[in-house]
């Protein structure tokens, strides 16, 4: 069996005396498309924060490619291979669309903290933060600054930026909240394109996007994973349907 | 506008025009101001450009507020000092000219030192550190008399080094020219280092630092190396300092420079690169003639600082720079009649607040000079009612019609804004 490149092993996380995430325990296989359900408070974002390094977990261990990670700080986790969006946008407002991806790119092609070469020099970087913005649809929004974007097209660089890195695993929180139709179908195929030969972990609610994009579909219920498996496994399991999908499930596959 | 960019983006060719310009500004300076008190003043804005820049980097580029940036440079100052007395006792073959180095390294190494400890936090945590090792700092000053000399300071003298081109840098002109070429250079560098990979991700920290941890970045560490190259280039401005006094007392370590420099850099303004320069020129100016006339400059100082930060928080450099696009767009004569209009009740505010402190400060500190003023070239008597009423009339109507005015001075520069991006458009 090929190794998982996303583990998680009873995990667990308590915020004071109140357990939210109680013991997880989930594999994502490489390549995959996962996305994780369930309803509001079920502790999804808090998954996310616990895998991205955001929070400490207050037990059980996390793997990316079979190594450890649980524990390490942020950019360091993120220099191992897993990048991550944010549920609320999470941009540097302050500057251009273009600089924003780069500064996604710098790291991952070893530009780190130097001070000693001009970073207009730095083509590779350049050019491909170019890349990214045409794979986002955001090459004629360059040298517009990321805060007057509009809300989609705001969604659209923090996915950007998540991805600018080349990461192998990428964690999609959220991507596509508060989106009109339209603008979430534009996304989904951004998010499909983009995730070409990555492995994928998204929490979503919209659940045409998760039985659309998934290969597999995990439900987070009370901070615990009841059930795993293919879109259609996950909409026939009964246990899925009592404890949360109900009417969700059936509009999405009517739809 | 992003932190490290002058305005309009100029292109290579612009760059070296720039760069070009200003050492030719600097080098004919002294030939237009060529009385000794121009060349002192000219030599103080030299290295108050330096550390007023050094410390944007910490507020400006990387959002860092520091009360205790004094530390650096005047431990700088006091290295500097030691070491032109070692070479000048020992006749080392050191020249004068790379002295400031010196000064640079010991502001490099207790920044490194200090922002081992400080920049572990950010926020108001960072600035607290901050103001905790400048008091630790000014304390040890008084303390340890060996290394800064108690009351009296360290006294030194610049022309006992090996001298180079028979330059002695006895003469004032000789050092306006040293701290010219160092200014230059400290400038050239900061700026460039805005452009770097670790300048882009300062600014990166500084506008949202959660998301830099997520791209790679341990905003830990570029706020650590942001915090020594700015300790490095205060240090170089200490060290300036030391040779251009020939005197470093512990008043350089203490709280009150470290004010100092970040009035002077708010006032210019943070959000741009040249802000900074803008406060140090202008704000060493009004610390050396101001003093020369009113024993209140403080007060005006402080006014100004106030009224900085809650009418035109992007600083002095941020009022210039707003009219860029109007000068680019040829709209500014435009706003001319409005700003000649308020012109008017600006004038009657500043002269009504002026003659009231400066009536006050007679009447309150200096009675002894009796009570007959020459305020702006008028003279009246400090105790008569009619000088107050005067006085009164003028703040009182000058803000009433400020207030009527301002509507107008906005819509008028918001008009000839639209018009030049209109212009720019077509």
């Amino acid at each position: 069996m090929a190794e998982a490149a996303l583990q998680l092993i009873d995990l667990h996380k308590r915020f004071g005396a109140t357990p939210i995430i109680r013991g997880v325990k989930l594999e994502v296989t490489r390549g995959e498309r996962h996305a994780v359900i369930g309803p509001n408070g079920a502790g999804k974002s808090t998954l996310f924060n616990l895998i991205s390094g955001r929070f400490p977990a207050s037990s059980g261990q996390i793997k990316l490619n079979g190594e450890d990670i649980t524990g390490l700080p942020p950019y360091v986790i993120n220099r191992r291979g897993l990048s991550r969006s944010f549920q609320v946008t999470n941009i540097f407002p302050r500057m251009s669309v273009f600089e924003n991806i780069r500064c996604g790119v710098l790291w991952s092609l070893g530009y780190r903290y130097s001070f000693w070469q001009r970073v207009a020099s730095a083509r590779d970087a350049s050019e491909r933060a170019d890349l990214i913005l045409q794979q986002i649809n955001l090459a004629s929004r360059r040298d517009t600054p990321a805060g007057v974007l509009s809300y989609a097209e705001q969604r659209a660089l923090e996915i950007g930026i998540t991805i600018a890195g080349g990461a192998e695993v990428i964690l999609l929180d959220e991507p596509t909240a508060g989106m009109s139709r339209s603008e979430t179908e534009h996304a989904v195929a951004l998010i499909r394109r983009v995730s070409e030969g990555k492995t994928l972990l998204i929490v979503e609610h919209d659940m045409s996007v998760v039985f659309n994009l998934a290969d597999r579909i995990s439900v987070l219920v009370y901070g615990e994973i009841i059930a795993t498996g293919t879109p259609e496994a996950i909409r026939a399991n009964a246990e899925v349907q009592k404890a949360y999908l109900g009417s969700a499930a059936e509009e999405a596959s009517h739809a | 506008m992003t932190g490290g960019a002058l305005p309009g983006a100029p292109t290579a060719r612009a760059h070296w025009l720039l760069w070009g310009g200003g050492a030719v500004i600097l080098a004919v300076l002294p030939l237009v101001f060529s009385s000794g008190a121009s060349l002192t003043m000219m030599s103080l804005m030299g290295f108050a450009i330096i550390f007023a820049l050094s410390y944007n980097m910490l507020l400006g580029q990387t959002g860092m507020l520091s009360f205790g940036h004094a530390v650096y440079y005047g431990l700088g100052g006091f290295m500097t000092a030691h070491a032109l007395n070692v070479v000048g006792a020992g006749r080392l073959p050191v020249p004068l000219p790379v002295m400031p180095l010196v000064g640079g390294l010991a502001g490099l190494t207790f920044a490194v030192i200090f922002g081992w400890v400080s920049t572990k936090r950010a926020g108001t945590a960072f600035a607290m550190i901050s103001l905790g090792i400048g008091e630790l700092v000014a304390a040890c000053s008084l303390i340890l008399r060996g290394f800064f000399g108690g009351e009296g300071g360290i006294s030194t003298s610049r022309t006992k080094t090996l001298a180079v081109f028979g330059l002695n840098f006895g003469p004032q002109i000789q050092m306006y020219y040293l701290i010219a070429a160092w200014c230059l250079l400290c400038v050239g560098a900061m700026y460039a280092i805005t452009r770097t990979p670790l300048g882009r991700m300062c600014n990166a920290v500084r506008d949202n630092p959660e998301r830099a941890e997520f791209v790679g970045y341990s905003t830990q560490m570029v706020r650590f190396l942001v915090f020594c190259l700015s300790g490095f280039f205060a240090g170089v401005a200490g060290g300036l300092a030391a040779m251009h006094y020939e005197i470093v007392t512990s008043s350089m370590v203490g709280a009150a420079p470290s004010g100092f420099v970040l009035l002077m850099t708010y006032i210019g303004g943070v959000a741009f690169f040249i802000g900074p320069i803008i406060g140090a020129v202008l704000m060493t100016a009004l610390q050396i003639s101001l003093s020369d006339y009113t024993g209140a400059w403080q007060l005006y100082v402080g006014v100004m600082f106030v009224l900085v930060v809650m009418y035109a928080p992007w600083g002095l450099g941020g009022l210039i720079l707003m009219h860029q696009p109007l000068l680019a767009g040829r709209t500014l004569r435009r706003v001319a009649p409005a700003y000649a209009l308020v012109a008017l009740p600006v004038a009657m505010i500043a002269g009504g607040a002026i003659a009231l402190v400066e009536t006050a400060h007679r009447l309150l500190v200096n009675l002894t000079e009796g009570t007959a003023m020459h305020v702006l070239g008028v003279s009246f008597d400090a105790k008569s009612p009619l000088a107050w009423a005067v006085i009164v009339v003028l703040l009182v109507a000058g803000v009433w019609l400020l207030q009527r005015m301002s509507p107008r001075v906005s819509a008028a520069y918001h008009d000839a804004l639209q018009a030049a991006r209109a212009a720019k458009g077509s």
